[in-house]
């Protein structure tokens, strides 16, 4: 890629695939299993998380050199809280119905390891530049695995993606339906997400052997 | 065909699909090769005999689901017969025939679909075939509705296979016992196949809403509900209830558990303990109805003066108990440890009934949690052993001193 070097590059690649903050650093998993019923609430997540990865990790790499480090926490938190209020704001006026699915959840980003992580772990060492791209790579990687995770459970839970009913109808009977298919309850369930979950890191580690941690 | 076997063994020795191939050659014939050095183990049970022996023990349970499912399926049509003969009415080609067409399927799809899945984890792994699901399969079909659709079952056998064991590292790794982890999975996953007063009779779902409509309550579910049931206590007892189908007649579970204890497979601690837990948990129940601590309009109220060793006659307590909880891999190992494992499955299941409507049947949530517990009772029971131990060794008079001992031992152990 000529836009970005390979560093840059890197650091928007590992968090999707070898560096995935919810399959290999296994944070951010109560969002991961509470709103992944329903693959559009996923999206819309994901969405929330990368803009307030994205701009989170650019401010505080702006301001990374006047934040005196007792407090850098607390300043921290300001800085996810105020982008969370945006966001909270933004559903309300626009998306009324999916912030009411999404509910303390989209508060809850507040507290979503993955954000302090990077925060703590990069933004507060590097330039803004490799900040943002670091905070949209693993936005990014947390969104991949929430919409594979959604995409299961609607599909498999309520027969329907972003809420076209793919499998038939299942009242009246229609395409999947009429030969006595049913719907899988169990996949509504959050544990479910833990599941499905499981087996994506599963199959990572299958194909990439050298994930697997010594026991 | 037993020389050809020989034959293609050998020629197949090494190559990929060589463990499902053994599987087959062992289940057929014995091994034409002997061990070339000395063995070390002698003993008459291996693990394909204790298999065949708990299976030995399902056998009259089955025989009984399946004329019970025809029983229930022409009762329910025909209303229950008054002078009820065991002849006349229970055993006849009629009652084993619709036992046998919605019962057989059910056994069949178990094995046949967990077997391929041992099978091919056995290919990729490169291990042999183990026989853990032998029982496994049996169990399966035991445990849910007569009338669960055939695909439903298929996909609960892989989710518990896999998941369940597989991914634990096979049959003796496994944490939870797979057969109630295929159980839980249909339970969660398709609720209204599990429960109601549909699913327990043969064709109860297919007539619902038409002039035929047909149904049959469990006495669990009457009482969750409030209202009264018909049975009488030898029904209870001798299983002409509707239920799952193996688990409705106590009888034979009690022989069958007899004859698991007889035969040393399963533990008796855990039984008795069991037991004494369901009593307990009921006494205490029956204990708040008579003290009248309950007002009578109380949602509980049916199902807590329903009297305490009652539980033990319906829905699967029974069954659970001698076959599920006993699963040697699952539970506890230390004898101590097994009194306090057993005591909580039955406690937990009767208190599940009673304060979970939603769940008339609580057993197989008690043991899986139970399940999980075990290893930590294990480890209490093994740290109190440890601790008794040093206490006597450092009370006890040793010539010569042994102070530096104790202390070589404190470090050991810690």
């Amino acid at each position: 890629m000529a836009l970005l070097s390979k560093k840059d590059a890197n650091l928007i690649k590992d968090p999707l695939a070898d560096n995935n903050p919810i399959t290999i650093q296994v944070l951010g998993i109560c969002s991961a299993l509470a709103i992944t019923a329903e693959l559009k609430a996923s999206v819309v997540m994901a969405i929330s998380v990368l803009f307030v990865l994205g701009v989170g990790n650019v401010v505080i790499s702006l301001i990374r050199n006047i934040i005196p480090a007792k407090i850098r926490i607390i300043v921290q938190l300001v800085v996810v809280a105020s982008l969370v209020i945006i966001v909270d704001q933004v559903l309300k006026a626009f998306a009324y119905e999916l912030s009411k699915t999404l509910s303390v959840f989209v508060g809850l980003i507040i507290t979503n390891c993955i954000i302090m992580g990077r925060f703590e772990a990069f933004a507060l060492g590097n330039g803004p530049w490799k900040s943002f791209l670091d905070g949209i790579g693993n936005a990014l990687g947390y969104g991949v695995i929430l919409v594979i995770v959604g995409f299961f459970r609607e599909l498999l839970g309520s027969g329907t993606l972003f809420g076209m009913k793919v499998l038939g109808d299942p009242v009246s009977k229609t395409g999947l339906y009429s030969i006595g298919y049913e719907n899988n309850g169990f996949m509504i369930i959050p544990p479910a997400a833990l599941i499905v979950v499981g087996i994506i890191i599963w199959v990572q580690r299958s194909k990439n052997r050298a994930l697997i941690e010594e026991a | 065909m037993k020389e050809k076997l020989h034959q293609l063994k050998l020629k197949y020795q090494g190559k990929k699909m060589a463990p499902a191939f053994n599987a087959l050659h062992t289940f057929l014939y014995t091994p034409n090769e002997t061990t070339h050095s000395g063995s070390h183990v002698r003993a008459a049970d291996d693990l394909k005999r204790t298999m065949n022996t708990v299976i030995l023990a399902l056998v009259p349970c089955l025989l009984f689901g399946m004329f019970n499912a025809g029983y229930q399926h022409y009762s329910a049509i025909n209303g229950f017969p008054e002078n009820f003969s065991l002849f006349d009415h229970f055993l006849t080609w009629d009652n084993f025939l619709v036992g046998i067409t919605t019962v057989l399927p059910l056994v069949i799809v178990s094995y046949g679909v967990g077997l391929a899945i041992e099978f091919l984890f056995a290919v990729i792994k490169g291990h042999e075939v183990e026989e853990g699901y032998l029982v496994t399969g049996m169990l399966v079909p035991l445990i849910v509705p007569v009338d669960t659709p055939l695909w439903m079952l298929a996909i609960a056998v892989v989710f518990g296979v896999v998941i369940g064991k597989e991914v634990f590292g096979g049959t003796g790794m496994n944490i939870l016992n797979p057969a109630l982890t295929i159980r839980a999975f249909l339970f969660f996953a398709y609720p209204t196949w599990m429960s109601g007063d549909k699913v327990w009779v043969h064709e109860g779902v297919e007539r619902a809403g038409t002039a035929d409509a047909i149904s049959g309550e469990t006495v669990l579910g009457s009482l969750a509900q409030g209202s009264d049931y018909s049975y009488s206590l030898a029904d209870m007892f001798y299983g002409f209830i509707p239920g799952s189908v193996g688990e409705t007649s106590t009888l034979l579970i009690v022989l069958g558990g007899l004859f698991l204890i007889f035969s040393k497979i399963a533990s008796w601690r855990i039984m008795v303990s069991a037991v004494i837990g369901a009593l307990a948990m009921g006494l205490i129940f029956n204990g708040i109805v008579d003290a009248g601590w309950l007002p009578e309009y109380s949602k509980f109220y049916t199902l807590m003066s329903f009297p305490y060793w009652q539980h033990l006659l319906v829905g699967g307590l029974a069954f659970g108990i001698v076959f599920m909880a006993t699963d040697p891999v699952t539970g506890s190992q230390t004898n101590k440890g097994k009194w306090y494992y057993g005591f909580f499955i039955g406690f937990l299941s009767v208190m599940i009934r009673v304060f979970n409507p939603g769940y008339p049947e609580g057993v197989f949530l008690a043991i899986l949690l139970m399940n999980v517990f075990a290893p930590t009772i294990d480890h209490y029971v093994v740290r109190g052993n440890i601790k008794k131990r040093l206490k006597r060794f450092k009370t006890a008079t040793i010539y010569p001193k042994a102070s530096d001992a104790v202390d070589s031992l404190k470090t050991e152990t810690a």
